[in-house]
This record gives C-alpha cells, structure tokens and sequence, in this order.
C-alpha cells in the first residue's frame, strides 16, 4: 500500500536572477514500511523533493498525496497539523530546540498535540530507551555530542507516531560509528514500528543499508532500485 | 514544562542574558522616569492644593452671587446665622468661619497696596484656615487687643514694616466715604502663594464692621472647611439641596475649591496630563527598543522557528511564544522599574526635595520650593497597564515576522 504519491511534480526557484528548476516532473510512489534513500549530485534537487513530500513546501504544478490526503488542498493551518500529526522530521543538524532538555525536547512535541500527561512521560522513557540516551535525560542539547543530538531527533521524530519520517542528510556530520548506530537505531524503529523512512543523502553507508535507491539527476528521476538484502 | 509556549519563551529570555538585561533595564529606567516625574508634578500640585485649601479658600464657600462679581461689600448673605446652623447639621463639616470683606488700600509711610481686608474672627477663622501656623513674626490675631492686623510678609516687606507698626487701612464705608483705621500689626504670615501674602490682611470681624458702618450680624463669605478634601463634591451637593431655596432665588450659590481657583484646579489637571504624555511618549520610544530586541532575536532564530513550524507548532502557538518573551521584559523591567521609583518616591516624600536653589521662584505662583513627591497607586497601575498594552503592540510585528517563515527556506539558512 502507497503512504506517499507524488505525481508530476514541478519545482521552480524564482528568487535568484535565473530561475533554478529544482524538479522537473518528479513521479514517485512510496509504500508503507520503506526504508528508502534519494540520492543524487549536489543541487540534483533531493532536499527539495523531500521538503515537497515532507509538506514543508509545496510544488508549483503536480500534486502530493500523503496517505490518500491531497496536500495541495490544505490551508496552511491544516497543513501544519497534517504535520504534527503524519511526519516526522529529522534534519541534518541542530534539530533540537536548545533550551529546552533532551527529555523536554521529545516530550514538547507530544504537548503540541495535547497529549495526556502520563501517556508522554510514559512515550519519552520509552524511546530515550530505545534511541539509548537514557542517563542523559537532564541534558541540554549543547551537551550531546552530534550522533547523540541525532539519536534524539529520531527519537522526538517517533514521539509523534507518525507513519513516516524523512530524514535530511542525517548523517551528513557524524563519524562513523555514530552513523552506524544511528542507521541501526532507524533501521531497528523501522522493522519494530513499521515507520516508512525516506532520506536524502550523499552517504555511502546510508545508502548501503538503504532497501529502495531513488536516484535523481538535474530534478528528475534517473534511477529507482529495490535492494532485495 | 506545564506550558509549552510559556516555558521555552522564559528560558529563551535567559538566552541572551545580555540582551534581555540591556532591555529590562531600558524598560526600568523609563518607567521610573515617568514616575518620579509624575511624583513631583503630582505633589507639587497636590501641596499646591492643599495649601489652597487650608490656608486660602478651605473646601467649600457660600456667598451673595453678585459678590462675586466685584466683591462689593454691599452683597451679603441674608440669614447667615440660619445658614451657618443648617452647614453645622453636616458632620462632614470640620469648621465653619464667616466673613467679612472689604478691598482697600493698605499703606505705611513709605508705599501703599491694594489688599483685600477680611474681617475675621479669630476662633473660627482658625478652625478652617491654618494661616496662624504659618506665622514668621508676631501671633495671631488676639482677642484682646486693640485693632490688630495680620498680613503677609511680602505685603510687610513692600510697606517696609514690621510687628508693632501702624497700618493704614483705607476703604469705603457704607455710605460711600473713604474711611481708614490705624491698625497694629501683631502677626505676619508666608505661605509658598506670594501673591496671597501680598494682597491678603487680616482683622478683626466686629471693628472692620464698625469702621465701615456695617451692622454686626454682616457676613460677606461663609468658609467651610470638611475633614478631608474628598468629601467636597458630595457636601456641595447636600449643601444646594439644603440651601436649595435661597439657591433657586439667586441669594446664594455654593461653590467649591476647584470653582473658586479655577487655575488651581486646572494646573492640577495639566500636570496629570502631562504625566500621562510623558509616560506616553517614554513608552513609546521603550516599544521601538523592545521590537527591535525581539526583532534581533527572532532573526537570530529564524532556522528554529522554520524547525518548530515545520514539527507542526502553529501560528497561534508562535505568537503565544513571542508574546510571553516580549511580555516578560517588559513586565520584569516595569516591575523593577516601578519598585525602584516607589523608593525614591518614599524617600523624598518624607525627606523632601529641595527645589530653592535651581527653582528660586517657584513661591511667585504659588508653588512651594521644597517638593514632597506623591504617586497615587493608579499611576502606577496605570504604568504598568501600559506596559502591558505597549508590550503586545510590540510584539505584534516580531511575531508576524516569525510566523511568516516558511519552513523550507527558513530551514535551508545557515545550515
Ligand atoms: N530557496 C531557494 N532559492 C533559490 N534556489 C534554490 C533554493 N533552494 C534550492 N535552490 C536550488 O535548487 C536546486 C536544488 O536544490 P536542493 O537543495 O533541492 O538540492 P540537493 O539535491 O538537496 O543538494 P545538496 O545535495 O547539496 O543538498 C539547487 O540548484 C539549489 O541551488
Ligand atoms: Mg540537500
């Protein structure tokens, strides 16, 4: 089954003094439970894309369904609530809000959606379990090292229990092993929650352990393979 | 975290320990400002009152309307005994004097003066005037003596005399004649009013009468003096309904301080206003301070507030968001600022702040030079009232700025 239809998808940046087309008739279908990178040179349009799937921004022509729900046809408000309550965010860095400590900054995300009290202490000792930050509740992000600041957006991404979550780069300033431990982690939350996880990266070690291979070549689909493992 | 909002806007105002400081202390500084100068402006014209009141035209007085006109001595009061006993029924009634007055010339060897010449008797003069507590030189008028004067300081210096001369007083007696009297000066008064002390004298009731061929039971003016200031407006009312007879006939009208020294009571006025202004005017420059502060910090923040929006915050709750941090500089600085002037304010009150030597003639229009300072609870309420209001208004265009990012591009920014 399709979480994600994105269909004849046009992008362009009118900003700069010759406009950019970032995608050109982008057609993508993601299922349920993928595991999936989008990969492609720098500027090949892939943070764009996801930022269109994401429903952070919206395409020029095309149309973006989310679970059966036409984004284009959200006013801005209920665009902002689609959100809250269907996708998970993960950025490249500084995803956390920095005044706020590592268990406030998973549980903030559940008050916005007026979640009862014991439900999100109960959500964030959960996934601070899971995502292995536990002894470091208390801390405030600017105590993290970058993989731990990660490990806690993929948590505060999950407190929401979205269907999907899309991840900017999210490896793109860790070392290796806390990318390793970060892909495990998204991998583990993957198979256990069934979350659809959709990434854009440069990244080797993302992309051998992505499932699905979206290539991307000046805003247009080039490559589309499955990785049976 | 109870609020969300309200939570992460107070520690981002701990963010920038500096920045939020610098504006706080703005904000302190002009509030205080507005309010030591509303504490001056206010006691100035609230001692400027009261001494209006105790020592020149008490709360309340009753005259023959046509009195008023050119204070003829001709215009008195019919039935002022009966008057007077109807004021004593009131028990917001502290004193009552009744008075006799003629305009004249006062003059010693040397210089003469226009006066008014107000015939009194002492016992219930005082009860409504505390003129006999400002003497510089001499005592009040006694009984005992003969033709005694009392006059002002200024009037003595003019006249070049002093305790124990002969004044001359020269005016019209009922039939039209000029008649004078010898009088001795006994006493000599200041008040902070010059202009009073020069033109007003004192004397005794009975012999003005005599001199000036009025019988004795002539009264020109009836002083009422109420045992506090508030109850003036309520005790003119009661006392037209008393009176109401009389009053409908044209024999009388009632007046109160505030009708009697119109300027007075408009001085008063203008100083409140502005105080009003200054405060105005100070909080509005503080509002420009404060929404660039915030403007600065919400620019600071613009990859944050692209994440929160993004993460599904709305705009209500951003607002909320700006709205806390703006009000709770404002509201800590104001609160700081109001704490620090209610000191000051406490301490001149008492102490008393001497104006003499930067503000020698403040005495020529009647103001006293030493400025006890007084700030009524409602400024201050008002202030921060306010600063609340100014507060909103200022955080209305930071807010719309960070509620008009888009994600997207907010996000892209020094990533
Ligand atoms: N806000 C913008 N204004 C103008 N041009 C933009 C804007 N955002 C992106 N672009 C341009 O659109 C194109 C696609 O950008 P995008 O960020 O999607 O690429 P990308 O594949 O994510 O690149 P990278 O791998 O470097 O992150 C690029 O040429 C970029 O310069
Ligand atoms: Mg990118």
């Amino acid at each position: 089954m399709s979480i994600i239809k994105a269909e004849g998808i046009f992008k362009t940046y009118n900003e700069t003094s010759v406009p950019v087309h970032a995608l050109n008739g982008v057609d993508l279908e993601i299922n349920n439970g993928e595991f999936m990178a989008i990969v492609g040179p720098s500027g090949c349009g892939k943070t764009t894309l996801l930022n269109i799937t994401g429903g952070l921004d919206l395409p020029d022509k095309g149309k973006i369904f989310i679970d059966g729900t036409n984004l284009g046809g959200l006013s801005s408000k209920e665009l902002i609530d689609f959100r809250l309550h269907n996708i998970g965010f993960v950025f490249q860095a500084s995803n956390l809000i920095p005044v706020l400590t590592v268990k406030e900054n998973i549980e903030f995300i559940m008050m916005l959606q007026n979640r009862p009290k014991a439900e999100r202490d109960g959500k964030v000792e959960e996934l601070l379990n899971a995502v292995g930050i536990i002894g470091k509740a208390d801390y405030k992000p600017g105590q993290l090292s970058g993989g731990q600041q990660q490990r806690v957006a993929v948590a505060r991404a999950l407190a929401t229990n979205p269907r999907y979550i899309i991840a900017d780069e999210p490896t793109a300033n860790l070392d290796s092993a806390s990318t390793r431990e970060l892909l495990d982690l998204m991998a583990e939350m993957n198979e256990k929650y069934g979350t659809t996880f959709v990434f854009a990266t440069h990244d080797q070690r993302v992309m051998d352990r992505a499932k699905r291979i979206v290539t991307l070549e000046d805003g247009k689909i080039t490559g589309d393979k499955t990785i049976s493992k | 975290m109870k609020n969300t909002t309200i939570s992460i806007a107070w520690r981002n105002i701990r963010r920038n320990k500096a920045r939020s400081l610098v504006i706080m202390i703005s904000v302190a500084i002009g509030v205080a400002g507005a309010v030591l100068a509303d504490g001056f402006m206010e006691g100035m014209s609230e001692q400027r009152i009261r001494s209006a009141i105790s020592n020149e035209i008490s709360n309340i007085q009753i005259h023959n309307p046509q009195f008023l006109l050119n204070k003829e001595t001709e215009f008195t009061i019919a039935g002022a005994d009966g008057i007077v006993e109807k004021i004593k029924s009131l028990q917001e009634v502290k004193g009552i004097s009744r008075r006799f007055i003629t305009n004249g010339m006062a003059s010693s060897a040397e210089a003469g003066a226009m006066v008014s010449i107000l015939g009194i008797s002492p016992d219930t003069e005082s009860q409504v005037s505390s003129l006999s507590q400002h003497i510089v030189g001499g005592k009040y008028l006694a009984e005992a003596q003969r033709l005694p004067v009392f006059i002002g300081e200024k009037l003595s210096k003019k006249l070049n005399l002093n305790i124990d001369d002969k004044l001359i007083l020269t005016f019209t007696n009922r039939d039209g004649e000029i008649t004078s009297g010898a009088f001795n000066i006994t006493g000599i008064y200041k008040t902070t009013n010059d202009n009073f002390d020069k033109t007003e004298v004192f004397v005794k009731n009975d012999e003005l009468k005599r001199l000036a061929g009025y019988p004795s039971g002539t009264v020109n003016e009836i002083a009422i003096l109420l045992k506090s200031n508030e109850l003036t407006s309520s005790t003119v009312r009661k006392l037209d309904g008393l009176l109401a007879p009389q009053i409908k006939e044209g024999k009388l009208i009632v007046q109160s301080w505030k009708e009697l020294a119109p300027v007075v009571k408009s001085m008063s006025d203008t100083m409140n206003f502005f105080s009003m202004l200054f405060l105005m005017v100070i909080l509005i420059a503080l509002a420009f301070a404060i929404i660039n502060t915030m403007l600065m910090s919400i620019m600071e923040r613009t990859r944050e507030f692209g994440m929160l929006t993004a993460l599904g915050m709305n705009k209500r709750k951003i607002f909320e968001m700006i709205l806390s941090e703006t009000l709770f500089l404002s509201i800590f600085g104001a609160a700081a600022g109001l704490i620090l002037s209610a000191l000051g304010i406490q301490y001149f009150s008492a102490a008393g702040f001497d104006l003499s030597s930067v503000a020698g003639g403040m005495n020529s229009i009647g103001y006293d030079s030493v400025i006890y300072p007084d700030v009524k609870f409602t400024f201050y309420a008002t202030a921060m009232a306010m600063v609340i209001i100014i507060a909103v208004l200022s955080s209305l265009w930071p807010a719309a700025k960070a509620m008009r990012l888009r994600p997207a591009e907010a996000i892209r920014e020094n990533e």
